[in-house]
């Protein structure tokens, strides 16, 4: 989804873009809703037990550890899906200038290091 | 002097500045805030069986504050689109809405939620003496289901004054439902609905406690990551909310006046701050809340 344009002098041009805009404001109420929706269903996934769930469905046994990190993962999942809707549309990352994202690739690129830097705290050379 | 490029973009960057700003800074905010997860993450999974606490916070408190966040971020991209369209009554309308949210968010956190946290006891049993409180635990119960075991009984405590005097040989707790019942199945997962305690008071003893405490930061790493990570997400929601608060004063009315794509471009910016804050809130709902 565009960013609306700025605004046109012309008296026609003017409707047109008004008539834009209004496409736009659309879109940002199903983008709403749908993350209201889909907190909703974050919620109600949270008392699903994926451990249990999956081993019924693959026949494979799950401990209650790996069952609990399947919860975990399907949450992050779900709040990526919400995150990347509010960055791509409420934040128009969807049509950005290119300065934007080469902006947010260091981001990307220095906060995966940091990420790095924590996981160090499992790092132990005596004990490999 | 006029300050350059708050409308028209730059030739090289294609971009007016405050855009360019605020990315930087939100850049900058991506570093504190991965920072903070990070070791929260980390704290987590590295925590030893049944020793991370699970299910202490209120969710359908915490549900319907997200849903609050969500609209406030409808109603100030509304608000911009209004400004687009050179409506200010609609934007005036949306602005104050967004405000209203944020307000609502802060004051459900600040007088509801933390407080009741700050009213919560809880006490870590030694290893050599869960035994002892097993009526209160129910771990033989949890280990037949594979489940990891309990080794924390919460409640309200009701002689407070044992908290700080060494005279006082024993902790008095309203337990809570999950310690009242501990070997009802309905227990052996959160509920959604929060359950207040019970009038059942279990006798603790000191010398049996590895830690007591309050749910305050220091009772464990997760209420100190829990408070962290929400009180630094808090201060972004009242900043954002004291932003929006001067873009609704005369002096932004007379901008209008004079140049209205020069508001629409700051309410922009303010906007995609909010976001941010918005997002955060996404991933902190459901790390501390459902999992």
């Amino acid at each position: 989804m565009n960013n609306p344009p700025d605004i046109s002098p012309v008296d026609h041009e003017t409707e047109e873009y008004a008539h834009e805009v209004r496409r736009h404001v659309r879109g940002y109420l199903m983008v709403g809703g749908t993350l209201l929706l889909f907190t909703l269903i974050t919620v109600g996934l949270s008392y699903v037990d994926f451990g249990v769930l999956f081993s019924h469905l693959f026949h494979v046994n799950m401990s209650e550890a790996s069952g609990r990190k399947a919860n975990v993962t399907v949450a992050l999942l779900v709040a990526t899906f919400k995150a990347g809707l509010v960055a791509a549309i409420f934040m128009h990352l969807s049509a950005e200038k290119r300065l934007i994202y080469r902006v947010l690739v260091f981001t990307g690129f220095f906060v995966l290091g940091l990420f790095w830097l924590t996981f160090l705290a499992w790092y132990d050379p005596v004990h490999r | 002097m006029e300050i350059p490029y708050t409308v028209s973009a730059r030739r090289d960057t294609g971009l007016w500045n405050a855009k360019v700003g605020i990315w930087l800074f939100l850049a900058s905010e991506v570093m504190l805030f991965g920072g903070l997860f990070s070791a929260y993450i980390f704290l987590r999974l590295d925590a030893a069986s049944g020793e991370w606490p699970h299910g202490l916070l209120n969710v359908p408190v915490g549900t319907m504050n997200t849903a609050i966040l969500i609209a406030s971020s409808v109603t100030v991209v509304l608000a911009w689109a209004a400004l687009k369209m050179r409506d200010l009554t609609r934007y005036k309308i949306y602005m104050t809405l967004t405000i209203l949210c944020g307000v609502i968010f802060l004051v459900v956190k600040l007088s509801y939620e933390w407080p009741q946290k700050f009213d919560h006891f809880g006490a870590f049993i030694k290893e050599d003496a869960l035994g002892k409180y097993e009526q209160y635990l129910g771990n033989k119960h949890l280990l037949e289901k594979g489940l990891p075991p309990r080794k924390e009984i919460t409640g309200h405590l009701h002689n407070h004054e044992a908290l700080t005097d060494p005279n006082i040989k024993d902790y008095e707790i309203a337990l809570d439902p999950v310690n009242a019942d501990p070997t009802n199945p309905a227990m052996d997962r959160p509920h959604f609905w929060p359950i207040p305690a019970t009038d059942k008071i279990a006798t603790i003893e000191k010398e049996d406690v590895q830690y007591a405490n309050m749910f305050l930061p220091k009772h464990s790493a997760y209420f100190a990551s829990y408070f962290t990570i929400t009180g630094l997400h808090g201060a972004h929601v009242l900043g954002g909310v004291l932003v929006f608060c001067y873009m609704m004063l005369p002096a932004s009315f007379r901008l209008y006046r004079h140049n209205p794509e020069h508001l629409a471009n700051r309410v922009e910016v303010a906007g995609l701050f909010w976001h941010f804050v918005d997002l955060v809130w996404i991933f902190v709902f459901p790390l501390f809340y459902l999992l």
